[in-house]
C-alpha cells in the first residue's frame, strides 16, 4: 500500500470575472499519484503547470476560493481536514521554496519550533542543526540575514524530524549553485534512506533525476506521463509522451531543441489532447476528447500514440 | 545599541533646535504681517476710552512700535533665557498658562489616542480576519465615513445626542461652571473629558483601523503564513505567533505619527467644547494677536508634534531587526 495515493484530483478555483459574474476555472485535473514510503517520486514540468497546487492540496493549505475533488489517502485512510490537522507539520511536511517562507520578524531558532513540538523534538532540532552543519549562531538571526546555502538548510530542517514520514519539497533547488544542489539533493535522498517517502516538486529535469525513483511529468494541470526515472537517458526513446520527450530534448545537453508554441494557460476549457497544437504526431483523433491513463511498460502515459 | 540610541538621540536634538528656530521665525513673521492689531485686540471694549496718546503708550509698553528684527531679537533673547514673556490677553506669564493648559490637553489627547489606537487597531484585525463578510465591509464604510467627516461636526453631533438630548455629560468647559477650583472632583475633570475625548478619538480610528486591515491582510495572504499552516499553526495561536508582531510595528509607528493629526483634531474640538486646552487658547492667541502666548504654544506644539515623529521613526528604524541590522551591518 502507497503511503501517498493521490486518485482522480482536480482542483478549480472560483473567480470573479467582469461584473460580478462567477467563474469557476478548473487548475488542475484528474490527477493520480502514489508513493511508497523510502521512496522518491518527482513532479517536474514548466512553471505555471499547476504543480505547486499540487503541494498545497495535498497539505490542505490551498486558498479558501479553491475547490478540490477525488481522492487524497494517507496511510490508506482517506486525508480530510481532521487528520490533516493532527498531521500537518508532524507526519506531513512542506519544504517551501524559499527564505520568504519564514516569518521576517522571528529569530530562526525560534521559529523552527512549533507547537506541535515536545521536549523531544525540541532537542532533535539541535541536532540537526549540529548535522546540517549549521552553527549555533545561526539559531540567532533573523531569516534575512541567512546566507543562499544556510537558507536552505534552514527550510530543510524545518521538516527532517524523525516523525516526518512524508515530506513535500517545493522547488527546493532554484537558482542555487551547483554545490548547493548537490548538497540539498544529498540530504532528501538521505531522508528517504531513512525511510521517508518524498515528493520533489521541480522545474529542473536533471535534479530529479538524479534522486528521483520515478518522475512525473506536468503539463498544463495535469500529468501526462509516469516514468522510472531511468528511462530519462539517451535520446529520450524510452519516453512514452512526446511531451517528455520533447521537454528532455530541450535540456542542453540533449540537443537543445526547443520546443514551439507555448503551454495553453489553464481554464480555457479545452477540447482533447491538451498538448495538441504543439505536438508533431498530432492527428485529429487527439482533439476529440482527453487521453486517458494508460498503463504502458512500467509508467503511465496519456497519449493515444504512446508505445 | 546605547552608542546607536545616543547618535539617534543627538541627531533628533540638532534637528529639533533648527526646527524651532524656523518656525519661531516664520510665525513671528506672519503674525507681525498680519492685519489684526494687537492693541486694539489688548484694548478691546473699552475701545471709546482710549485716546491716540495711550494708544500709543501701550504700543510702547509691550514693544510693539519697534520693527520686527529689533522684537523678534528681543524675544528669541528672553527665550533662551528660559522666559517666555507675558501674554497681553491672560495678563499672566505664559509659561504658566502653557503649564496649566497643557495637563488638560494632554489629559484629553492622551485618552483620545489610546482610545483610537486600541479600537483601531482592533477593528482593523477583526476586518482583516473576516474579509469580505458583512462585519469587515461595515467596519470599512464606517472607516471611509469618518475619514471624510470633519472633526467639529462629529463634535456638534456628540453634543447635540449626549449633551443637549440626553443630558448625560456637561456642554462643555474644563470643570463645572460657577465651582471653587477646591472643590473640583476628579469626576468632574473626567465627565468633562468624555465627550471632546471621544470625538477627538472617532476621527483618529479610521486611519488605524485602515491601515491595520490592510497590513493584516497583506500578512495572512503572505507565504509564511502559508508555511505556519504547513507546519500546523492555526486559529489564535497562529495570528498571535506570526502575525501580531508584523502587524504591531506599523500600527504603533503610524500612531506615533499622527500627533500631528491628534493636535490640530485637538485644536477643533476644544473649541467645539469650550474646553479650555492648549487647542482653544491657540486659537485666542491668533485671533486677538496675543504674540508672546502664540509664538509659546507654537513652540510647544511643535515640540510636541516632533516627538511624536522621532518617536515614530524610533519604533520604525530601532525595533525592526531587519532596519536595525542592517543599519549595524552598514557601518
Ligand atoms: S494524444 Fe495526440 S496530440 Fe496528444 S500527445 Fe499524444 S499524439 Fe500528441
Amino acid at each position: 500500500m502507497p503511503l501517498l495515493e493521490v486518485q482522480q484530483l482536480s482542483i478549480a478555483f472560483q473567480q470573479y470575472t467582469k461584473g460580478s459574474r462567477q467563474q469557476m476555472v478548473t487548475v488542475m485535473e484528474e490527477l493520480d499519484l502514489a508513493i511508497n514510503e523510502g521512496e522518491i517520486v518527482a513532479v517536474v514540468g514548466a512553471s505555471g503547470s499547476g504543480k505547486s497546487l499540487l503541494a498545497h492540496a495535498i497539505m490542505g493549505i490551498l486558498p479558501a476560493n479553491a475547490y478540490i475533488s477525488g481522492s487524497i489517502r494517507y496511510n490508506g485512510e482517506q486525508l480530510d481536514e481532521a487528520k490533516l490537522k493532527s498531521l500537518r507539520g508532524s507526519e506531513i511536511a512542506l519544504v517551501p521554496q524559499s527564505v520568504s517562507y519564514l516569518n521576517p520578524l522571528i529569530r530562526v531558532g525560534k521559529q523552527l519550533q512549533t507547537n506541535k513540538d515536545s521536549i523531544e523534538q525540541h532537542s532533535e532540532r539541535k541536532g540537526l542543526f549540529e548535522r546540517f552543519r549549521l552553527g549555533e549562531h545561526v539559531a540567532r538571526l533573523f531569516p534575512f540575514q541567512l546566507s543562499g546555502g544556510m537558507a536552505r538548510k534552514v527550510l530543510v530542517s524545518t521538516a527532517a524530524l524523525s516523525r516526518t514520514r512524508l515530506i513535500i519539497a517545493d522547488e527546493p533547488t532554484p537558482g542555487m549553485h551547483p554545490d548547493d544542489v548537490a548538497e540539498a539533493l544529498k540530504q532528501f535522498k538521505q531522508l528517504a534512506a531513512e525511510g521517508c517517502a518524498v515528493l520533489l516538486i521541480t522545474h529542473d529535469i536533471e535534479a530529479a533525476i538524479r534522486i528521483a525513483d520515478k518522475v512525473a511529468v506536468c503539463y498544463a494541470g495535469s500529468i501526462i506521463e509516469i516514468a522510472p526515472a531511468s528511462d530519462f537517458s539517451g535520446a529520450g526513446n524510452e519516453l512514452r509522451h512526446p511531451y517528455s520527450q520533447a521537454l528532455w530534448r530541450a535540456l542542453p545537453q540533449n540537443g537543445f531543441i526547443p520546443i514551439s508554441g507555448t503551454q495553453p494557460s489553464m481554464g480555457l476549457g479545452l477540447q482533447g489532447c491538451l498538448f495538441a497544437d504543439r505536438c508533431n504526431r498530432a492527428v485529429d483523433a487527439c482533439k476529440v476528447s482527453r487521453q486517458e491513463s494508460r498503463q504502458i511498460r512500467s509508467g503511465i502515459v496519456r497519449c493515444m500514440h504512446a508505445t | 545599541m546605547l552608542q546607536r540610541l545616543a547618535v539617534f538621540t543627538g541627531k533628533k536634538i540638532i534637528r529639533l533646535f533648527l526646527l524651532l528656530a524656523t518656525v519661531s521665525i516664520i510665525t513671528f513673521a506672519l503674525v507681525a504681517m498680519s492685519p489684526i492689531d494687537p492693541v486694539q485686540s489688548y484694548i478691546g471694549a473699552d475701545v471709546m476710552r482710549v485716546g491716540t496718546e495711550q494708544r500709543a503708550e501701550i504700543a510702547a509698553y509691550w514693544g510693539l512700535d519697534k520693527p520686527f528684527a529689533e522684537r523678534f531679537i528681543k524675544w528669541a533673547g528672553a527665550m533662551l533665557q528660559g522666559d517666555m514673556g507675558t501674554s497681553m490677553i491672560y495678563r499672566e506669564s505664559v509659561t504658566k498658562i502653557i503649564a496649566e493648559r497643557f495637563i488638560h490637553s494632554a489629559l484629553l489627547m492622551a485618552f483620545a489616542w489610546s482610545l483610537s489606537g486600541v479600537i483601531g487597531f482592533a477593528a482593523g484585525v477583526v476586518a482583516a480576519l473576516k474579509r469580505g463578510s458583512w462585519i469587515d465591509r461595515a467596519i470599512t464604510s464606517y472607516c471611509y465615513t469618518l475619514a471624510s467627516t470633519p472633526a467639529f461636526w462629529v463634535g456638534l453631533l456628540l453634543m447635540m445626542v449626549f449633551a443637549v438630548w440626553l443630558g448625560w455629560l456637561p456642554i462643555g468647559l474644563g470643570v463645572p461652571a460657577g465651582m471653587l477650583a477646591g472643590t473640583v472632583t476628579a469626576a468632574d475633570y473626567i465627565k468633562h473629558m468624555i465627550l471632546p475625548g471621544v470625538t477627538l478619538s472617532v476621527v483618529g480610528i479610521a486611519p488605524i483601523a485602515l491601515h491595520t486591515r490592510q497590513k493584516l491582510i497583506e500578512v495572512m495572504d503572505s507565504d509564511y503564513i502559508l508555511f505556519a499552516r504547513a507546519r500546523g499553526e492555526s486559529g489564535a495561536s497562529l495570528f498571535f505567533r506570526h502575525a501580531l508582531r508584523n502587524i504591531a510595528l506599523p500600527a504603533i509607528t503610524l500612531q506615533f505619527a499622527s500627533f500631528g493629526e491628534l493636535f490640530g483634531g485637538a485644536v477643533l474640538a476644544e473649541q467645539v467644547f469650550s474646553y479650555p486646552g492648549l487647542g482653544q487658547a491657540t486659537v485666542e492667541a491668533g485671533l486677538r494677536g496675543d504674540v508672546p502666548l502664540l509664538m509659546g504654544l507654537v513652540l510647544c506644539s511643535t515640540l510636541f508634534v516632533f516627538t511624536g515623529n522621532a518617536l515614530a521613526d524610533f519604533f520604525y528604524q530601532m525595533v525592526d531587526p531587519r532596519l536595525r541590522l542592517q543599519k549595524e551591518a552598514q557601518r
